[in-house]
């Protein structure tokens, strides 16, 4: 049988890892991977003319909430945010959903793909409600995902980094990333949540005060974890959601974080949380330090960021971080959803909403920017809003352009309170990102902090995950609306329409763990957990469609 | 057609170790099963409740499936039920709590395939708590955390020694957990009820309270927590209880380190349903501001929680929710099952594990009773006995496996003891659900969908 070739011809590609910035050429798609140009003669099946469209490998979304525990009571909480919000109809070829700013698994997976997101990852998973995540991942249509396991405040954790057992740690984290099928180790708020279960309003002050009980710091658990991830070769090590999140004066906490990875590769997410100036939770002293932050990240290759973006209106705030939960309702005055879990992790969940003619919140919103602007090398810097906390990722069109277009911004800066600009550069930065640049932190680079090497380009052997967008002068208009989605082969998306609905792949790791080990873990576990130890792991029964990231 | 054989008895004896019980909202998973071919003759660590459960369980001799009361192929079956739900105008899909979470997923989808009601036991149970939970929140915690930190449990409303019976040994009184190493000694208990349960006692404190008036309870437990001075006379008119018992119980929950309540249907299904739930919810809120205190509902059936989170992750909205104009809608009170049927409304329906014909307020069951429904359920209970299609179908946690969410929000995976000669749940859904999309074109060419906002 003649191989059935699917040929893109003619489009403006930009595929930075491949050296493509906008050069025009054709695409050669077998069997849902790109492949070389076959021979001069031979006839595609189908070939789609993309002349005059740019074409981008699919976007990597490698920070957001969309499934598990936290995300599903959000929406359970949450009726008055749907109800405003436009309606998701089933048709012939999909289920309904609804949307706000937690939408449904199948309204997720149709909003993903229909901006050109073809991979995903949730960010905050507790390891005993792995099984939930992957149960929702198989109702989230579209697109490939994964999912970080909460583990910075894990006991069994912290007791190896009390008493210095390195090797049976690194077996830990590969036996509870294998059990529960995830990808990466998170870190959140390492020891504060733990700080948070013995006292009221509990918290840590900063990364070298002792945790409870297990008189361990927060400084010792970044740099332990870190180590060991690195050290069994994760493909993503360790994603750490730094502590004391959106306190004024808390960017030495997370410079000192930074130096805790001890030169070892490590990504601190929604960096413009945790990069605020000022004094004693006092709103008055509140100010940007992206700049001293920045020039940490340009001068320390093993550092990379995603931002966390904050956009002005009504979301989520969704979080493992349970102090941060009670400290935000107390703020705001809105209901409040907290969770405890064993295996350690903490949640909370408040509605919030940004608003514009608030200093905090505009800060907030220009110091993420300032990060997209002030860090040198896009490959180090990755888009998100840390969906739904600082906005949904419905919002990336509108974040590339603010990116793109300097006047826009400036524009918008104008609106916002006014007192911004006396606290951070924003207005003094002209710099515009490229497409190419664009599709660097959108797609390329992070795929490759994650290191998913079949993502993020469209080289021989990477999935034939493609994004085609009708060029304009306005890049909101311009990305989102993709004129095609292509996954695995298969175009999904038509001009704003869904023509198929797929499934995706879990992707996740197995990076074995020394078998020695297990039956100490297994006596941990019975004398502690409400679950026995056989019936924790998630079996392979539940990974339908699934792909093993070597490690 | 399928019934059982009694040929099919294995000669020999299995063990099947941590086997899930699924028998009321615990889902306890330590549960050892001496199995010989298809009855259980021992179930180790299993309480009273989870015993009856496993060694009562008979595969019942009845064919697997009835049409209008006649013995049919489950295939007759699947075709006739989708029949009746393709061409209803307003069908219902009810109950949904002792089935795996996978059975729920195809209800779900039947129900938007069809554009009918998806509701589960919830509105009937804990709904209020889940409406309360809307209004202010809610601040828990896994069973776990209780067993390692809890050293002050209430009961409010609940009575777990007969409703959980190793609520109390696995996870609330008398685990030693890591921070109360001592167990039971290190916690006190406190149960706040309208009558003397076998739960009051196993308590330290019991608080006899006046019925229909845990609102009132909860209220003065807010206002002395923010230290707001009450008249004695007036509290216990209004509580039945003495104010210096409330005094003393809130100075016991601020000098708590890790709190817990535990509620029942005891507070969500008397006087004030929904606004009981909400006074609890908020006075544990309250109390994190003097130190740590969380809550939980005592949930019931051994899936009720799946279905929760099922319908949630699916619709958006947690249970009551309605698809007929396309998309989901939420009500409580409009679209949930019970009402729906007592005003007359719905022309069909799909009741899997559950029986409304014996529980539900009579012009509910009298509708219900004259229009075509489908039931499921592995015994004849009155609800099958009136369906359109009855079938009998194998019990999940014994012969089924799957997945089942504990109170917690715990989702835990069930081994089955043998295979039954009738089909899961899931089997016959998915059966429903592919005929159904072929009766209404679903998955053909034709209409697609716009990501274009079309807001309503």
């Amino acid at each position: 049988m003649t191989k059935q070739y699917f040929k893109i011809a003619g489009g403006y590609v930009y595929d930075p890892v491949n050296g493509l910035d906008g050069q025009v050429q054709d695409l050669w798609i077998l069997d849902g991977k790109m492949v070389e140009a076959p021979a001069a003669d031979v006839k595609p099946a189908r070939t789609l003319s993309a002349s005059g469209y740019v074409i981008m490998p699919g976007g990597v979304d490698m920070h957001c909430h969309i499934a598990g525990p936290k995300v599903n009571m959000a929406r359970k909480m949450r009726p008055e945010d749907k109800r405003r919000d436009e309606v998701v109809k089933r048709t012939a070829r999909t289920h309904s959903g609804t949307m706000g700013s937690v939408p449904s698994t199948f309204a997720t997976g149709y909003k993903y793909i229909g901006l050109g997101y073809t991979t995903a990852f949730d960010a905050a998973v507790p390891p005993l409600s792995a099984r939930h995540a992957h149960e929702e991942f198989e109702d989230t249509p579209c697109i490939d995902k994964g999912f970080y396991v909460l583990m910075g405040n894990n006991h069994y954790i912290m007791n190896c980094i009390a008493e210095n057992e390195q090797a049976r740690l690194k077996s830990f984290i590969g036996w509870l990333l294998g059990a529960a099928k995830g990808f990466a180790p998170k870190l959140v708020n390492p020891g504060g949540v733990e700080v948070w279960k013995h006292h009221q309003g509990g918290d840590v002050d900063g990364i070298d005060d002792p945790v409870d009980h297990y008189n361990v710091t927060p400084r010792q658990i970044v740099t332990n974890i870190t180590r060991a991830a690195n050290e069994i070769n994760l493909p993503h090590p360790v994603h750490i959601h730094c502590n004391n999140l959106g306190m004024p004066g808390n960017w030495t906490t997370t410079q000192n974080t930074m130096n805790a990875l001890e030169g070892h590769t490590g990504h601190i997410t929604h960096i413009q949380f945790h990069s605020y100036g000022g004094g004693d939770a006092d709103e008055d002293t509140f100010h940007s330090k992206v700049e001293p932050l920045a020039q940490y990240v340009n001068e320390n290759p093993n550092v990379t960021v995603d931002v966390g973006q904050v956009m002005f209106g009504e979301t989520t705030s969704m979080t493992g971080d349970g102090p941060l939960g009670y400290y935000l309702q107390n703020v705001y005055g809105t209901k409040w959803f907290s969770a405890d879990t064993e295996l350690e992790s903490g949640c909370g969940i408040a509605p919030i909403k940004y608003r514009n003619k608030s200093l905090v919140h505009a800060l907030q919103w220009a110091i993420g920017l300032e990060w997209y602007l002030m860090v040198e090398d896009p490959w180090r810097v990755v888009m998100s809003t840390d969906h739904p906390n600082g906005g949904s990722f419905m919002a990336y069109p509108q974040i590339i352009r603010l990116l793109m277009d300097s006047t826009f911004r400036r524009d918008v800066l104008n609106t916002v309170h006014p007192e911004v600009v006396n606290r951070c550069q924003l207005a003094d930065l002209d710099r515009e990102y490229s497409l190419g640049e664009i599709a660097i932190i959108t797609r390329a680079g992070p795929a490759k902090l994650l290191g998913l090497k079949n993502k993020g380009h469209l080289g021989p052997g990477a999935d034939a995950d493609i994004t085609i967008y009708l060029p304009h002068e306005n890049k909101q208009t311009m990305f989102e609306m993709p004129r095609y989605v292509i996954k695995d082969g298969e175009i999904l998306v038509e001009d704003g329409e869904i023509r198929k609905e797929t499934f995706g792949r879990t992707l996740y790791v197995d990076p074995g763990y020394d078998p020695d080990t297990e039956a100490h873990i297994a006596e941990w576990f019975e004398q502690y957990y409400s679950i026995r130890f056989r019936n924790y792991p998630v079996g392979d029964n539940y990974l339908h469609n699934a792909e093993q990231i070597p490690t | 057609m399928a019934t059982v054989s009694s040929e099919s008895q294995s000669d020999q004896l299995k063990v099947v170790t941590d086997a899930t019980c699924t028998f009321c909202g615990c889902v306890c998973d330590d549960i050892d099963l001496t199995v010989d071919g298809h009855t259980i003759t021992k179930a180790k660590r299993a309480c009273v409740l989870g015993t009856a459960w496993f060694l009562n369980h008979d595969v019942d001799d009845r064919p697997s499936c009835m049409i209008k009361g006649k013995p049919a192929t489950v295939e007759e079956g699947i075709e006739h039920a989708s029949q009746v739900l393709a061409n209803s105008r307003y069908p219902l899909i009810y109950g949904l709590s002792d089935t795996t979470s996978e059975s729920q997923r195809v209800a779900v989808s039947i129900a938007d395939w069809i554009g009918g009601i998806v509701d589960t036991t919830t509105s009937v149970c804990h709904g209020p708590s889940g409406m309360a939970f809307q209004g202010v929140g809610e601040v828990t915690c896994s069973l776990g955390e209780v067993r390692n930190r809890g050293d002050l449990i209430m009961f409010w409303g609940s009575n777990p020694a007969e409703s959980h019976p190793r609520h109390f040994t696995k996870y609330s009184l008398m685990p030693k957990g890591m921070f109360v190493p001592n167990g039971r000694k290190d916690r006190t208990c406190v149960v706040v009820d309208v009558r003397k349960t076998k739960s009051a006692n196993a308590a330290d404190i019991f608080i006899p309270i006046k019925p229909r008036r845990d609102f009132e309870g909860l209220w003065t437990l807010r206002a002395l927590a923010k230290g707001i001075e009450l008249d004695p006379a007036q509290t216990l008119e209004d509580t039945g209880v003495e104010l210096s018992v409330w005094q003393d119980l809130m100075d016991r929950m601020k000098a708590a380190k890790f709190g817990v309540i535990f509620f029942g249907m005891g507070l969500t299904m008397t006087r004030g349903k929904h606004a009981n739930s909400e006074a609890l919810l908020a006075l544990t809120r309250d109390m994190n501001d003097h130190t740590r205190f969380v809550c939980k509902p005592n949930r019931g059936h051994g899936n009720v929680t799946g279905a929760y989170n099922v319908v949630a992750w699916r619709t958006g909205y947690p249970f009551g929710v309605n698809l007929a104009r396309g998309y989901p809608r939420f009500n409580p009170g409009e679209y949930t099952a019970s009402d729906v049927l007592a005003r007359g409304e719905a022309d069909a329906a799909m009741i899997i594990a559950s029986d409304p014909m014996a529980n539900f307020n009579e012009p509910a069951r009298q509708h219900l009773a004259s229009i075509p429904y489908i039931a499921f359920d592995p015994k004849e209970t009155p609800t099958t006995r009136h369906a359109e299609v009855a079938f009998t179908v194998a019990t999940y946690g014994i012969n089924v496996p799957g997945t089942v969410y504990r109170m917690d929000d715990v989702p835990i995976p069930l081994r089955p003891a043998f295979e039954s000669p009738h089909p899961s749940d899931l089997q016959i859904l998915e059966g429903i659900e592919k005929r159904v999309k072929e009766l209404k074109a679903i998955g053909l060419a034709g209409q697609a969908s716009s990501l274009r906002p079309n807001a309503v």
